[in-house]
């Protein structure tokens, strides 16, 4: 027989429950020396995380600025960035790398956001932002404006047209008769994905020779061509404030729709607000780099594994850690077989993909 | 004990339907501090419906619920949430947390919007982990717990809710025998202490141990309710759930012989 220890025998050991409040009443069996360890602990080092992720990416954006076939040394890197004009090196540094380490960043914390949002939200962690085929409808609109030849601008415009639309038509479709249950959300979203990814290898069957290189590059992810990172940027501000307020109720959200709305959480407005929100955040990396695929389903994942799994410091710690990551990924994509630039897209799953089976076996579950 | 004279929890001619099936169709209750109403019946008669119905969860096609006088469709949903605590049926974990932080989960509605737990949650949070035998694993994955471990995490984050009506839907499944007598005495101490418990158990012999007040619904729409004595006789009984029983007292206990 186990050893027990003996929970309540009579009401003297239990923590009463006062009318109101409960404030001061100590009644139980507890004094503050046998508080448990590790609490106030984990939220400080999982803002030591928050700390470090910030200060890492500064790190790989310098390093971004720095890296390239022409050569720049810290000095240089620091007088662009303190406003220094003249100089081939400078025009570089300015106009090349600063708005492609921006965009790498945008993306990748836009996507890495966007992919613990639709975890929470689908109640599943191998969730991921492209699952509820948003990316499908951007890769449609954005293939489409290829194949007739429209201009970058216009390539945008249609992938964001696209994304918007695939997100009504599932958002539409899956609340059906009111009800909305995150399997029908998933489903819908699954099927128009793969009724997307149909018209997507139409195209490329039907697109001439040149076409089909800038296709497949926006396909797999592509940073090079995002020279205005800045709209972008100002969403993913906009994301991580809006989320900031609801992230507790998020945690709850995470733990059972029932339980949630028990302890007075408005899951209706709160799924449909997440689900606007991560749809928004996903048309706009979509928009800006094409399909980087893997920051949004990782990303989170390796912070959880870091932080844990509450969403106040996840949310945040996610966006910073997807923003580097992929800042990294992509100067690693443009410097690694030089002259030759990687699509981004190809270097995160390759860098994904084992990463992410090794978490697998090591979490079973 | 000293029942003050506003009760806790009213029901006016409640009619409650799933689909096509009624529930129950004129069920009138009242429950003040310090009582214990337990929901039996049937598999699919419709206890845990009814018990969302109770609490505020979802809607009555008939009649009104009222907590502590006030319609629960007026009561704002984090302000229900400090005063009624819901302990739904298990359900499945997808993210991994510690055992401390998911007893916290039952702070939530007493946090404002910005607010962080503070030392006092995390006392109270502890304080619910000991009274269900929790406390010395706080800082374990609740993705490695057992059946019952879980269930009894779930009962201390409904506890540290601290809320004045307590909703417990099938409180001791997965639990062994001390755990069982443990949780139901600890609910008859919160209710001692004028906490309202409604809970929807299997057992008939704890039922009768434990409640104060009985519904008894048998699944077809008809339902008997009403003082524990009154309800748990063996023909009743024996007729909701389609199998003989006899009751004995034993040594002063109601108990139930199954034939």
């Amino acid at each position: 027989m186990r050893a027990r220890t003996l929970p309540m025998s009579s009401g003297t050991a239990t923590p009463p429950r006062a009318a109101a409040s409960f404030s001061g009443d100590t009644r139980g069996t507890v004094s503050a020396g046998a508080l448990p360890p590790g609490m106030f602990f984990a939220r400080r080092s999982a803002f030591l995380t928050l700390a470090g992720l910030l200060l890492g990416s500064v790190g790989a954006f310098l390093l971004a600025l720095r890296a390239g076939s022409l050569d720049a040394g810290w000095g240089d890197v620091f007088a662009v960035l303190g406003g220094q004009v003249d100089g081939t090196l400078a025009v570089v540094i300015r106009e090349l790398r600063l708005p492609r380490a921006v965009a790498a960043f945008t993306s990748g914390a836009l996507l890495a956001l966007a992919g613990a949002l639709m975890q929470v939200l689908l109640r599943n962690p191998l969730a991921d932002p492209y699952v509820l085929g948003i990316s499908g409808g951007a890769a449609v609109g954005a293939l489409s404006a290829i194949l007739l030849g429209a201009a970058t601008w216009l390539v945008d415009g249609a992938a964001f047209a696209g994304a918007a639309l695939a997100m009504l038509v599932v958002f539409g479709l899956s609340r059906g008769d009111g009800s909305w249950t995150q399997s029908r959300l998933l489903l819908t979203g699954v099927i128009v994905a793969a009724g997307c990814g149909a018209v997507v290898v139409f195209m490329l069957v039907m697109a001439t020779d040149t076409r089909v290189q800038s296709m497949l590059f926006w396909l797999t992810g592509d940073v090079s061509g995002a020279s205005r990172p800045w709209p972008a940027l100002a969403v993913l501000v906009v994301g991580v404030l809006a989320t900031l307020p609801f992230a507790r109720d998020l945690n709850v959200l995470a733990r059972g729709e029932l339980g949630a709305r028990a302890l007075g959480v408005r899951t209706r407005r709160l799924r449909l607000l997440v689900y606007l929100l991560a749809s928004l955040l996903t048309a706009t990396a979509v928009t800006l780099v094409g399909l980087v695929g893997f920051v949004g389903l990782i990303v989170p994942h390796l912070v959880r594994l870091a932080t844990g799994n509450d969403q106040r410091i996840l949310l945040p710690a996610a966006a910073l850690a997807g923003g580097g990551l992929l800042m990294l990924a992509d100067t690693a994509a443009r410097t690694l077989v030089a002259p030759i630039q990687l699509p981004v897209g190809v270097l995160t799953a390759m860098i994904g993909v084992p990463v992410f089976l090794f978490l697998l076996v090591r979490h079973p579950r | 004990m000293s029942v003050t004279a506003q009760p806790l929890l009213e029901a006016d001619s409640l009619a409650v339907q799933i689909g096509e099936r009624w529930i129950c169709c004129d069920l009138s209750l009242r429950l003040m501090p310090g009582e214990r109403l337990v929901l039996l019946g049937p598999n699919g008669a419709g206890k845990t419906t009814l018990l969302h119905t109770l609490a505020g969860l979802r809607e009555a096609q008939r009649g009104e619920v009222r907590l502590q006088g006030r319609p629960l469709a007026d009561w704002p949903g984090r302000e229900l949430a400090q005063v009624r605590g819901v302990q739904p049926q298990s359900q499945p974990d997808w993210f991994a947390a510690t055992v401390m932080e998911t007893a916290l989960v039952g702070r939530h509605p007493h946090l404002g919007r910005w607010a962080w737990e503070s030392g006092d949650d995390v006392r109270i949070a502890h304080e619910s982990l000991i009274c269900m035998g929790l406390d010395h694993m706080g800082t374990r994955n609740i993705l490695t717990l057992s059946g019952g471990e879980r269930q009894r995490l779930a009962i201390a984050s409904l506890l540290a809710q601290q809320p004045a009506l307590y909703l417990l839907d099938e409180p001791l499944s997965h639990l062994d025998l001390h755990y069982q007598m443990a949780v139901l005495a600890h609910f008859s101490a919160l209710a001692r202490a004028g906490a309202g418990v409604v809970m929807v158990l299997h057992d008939l012999n704890l039922a009768a141990r434990f409640a104060d007040h009985v519904v008894l619904l048998d699944g077809s729409g008809r339902m008997v309710s009403g003082t524990a004595d009154a309800v748990l006789q063996a023909d009743v009984l024996s007729a909701a759930f389609g199998h003989p029983l006899r009751r004995h007292v034993i040594e002063g206990q109601v108990a139930f012989l199954i034939e």
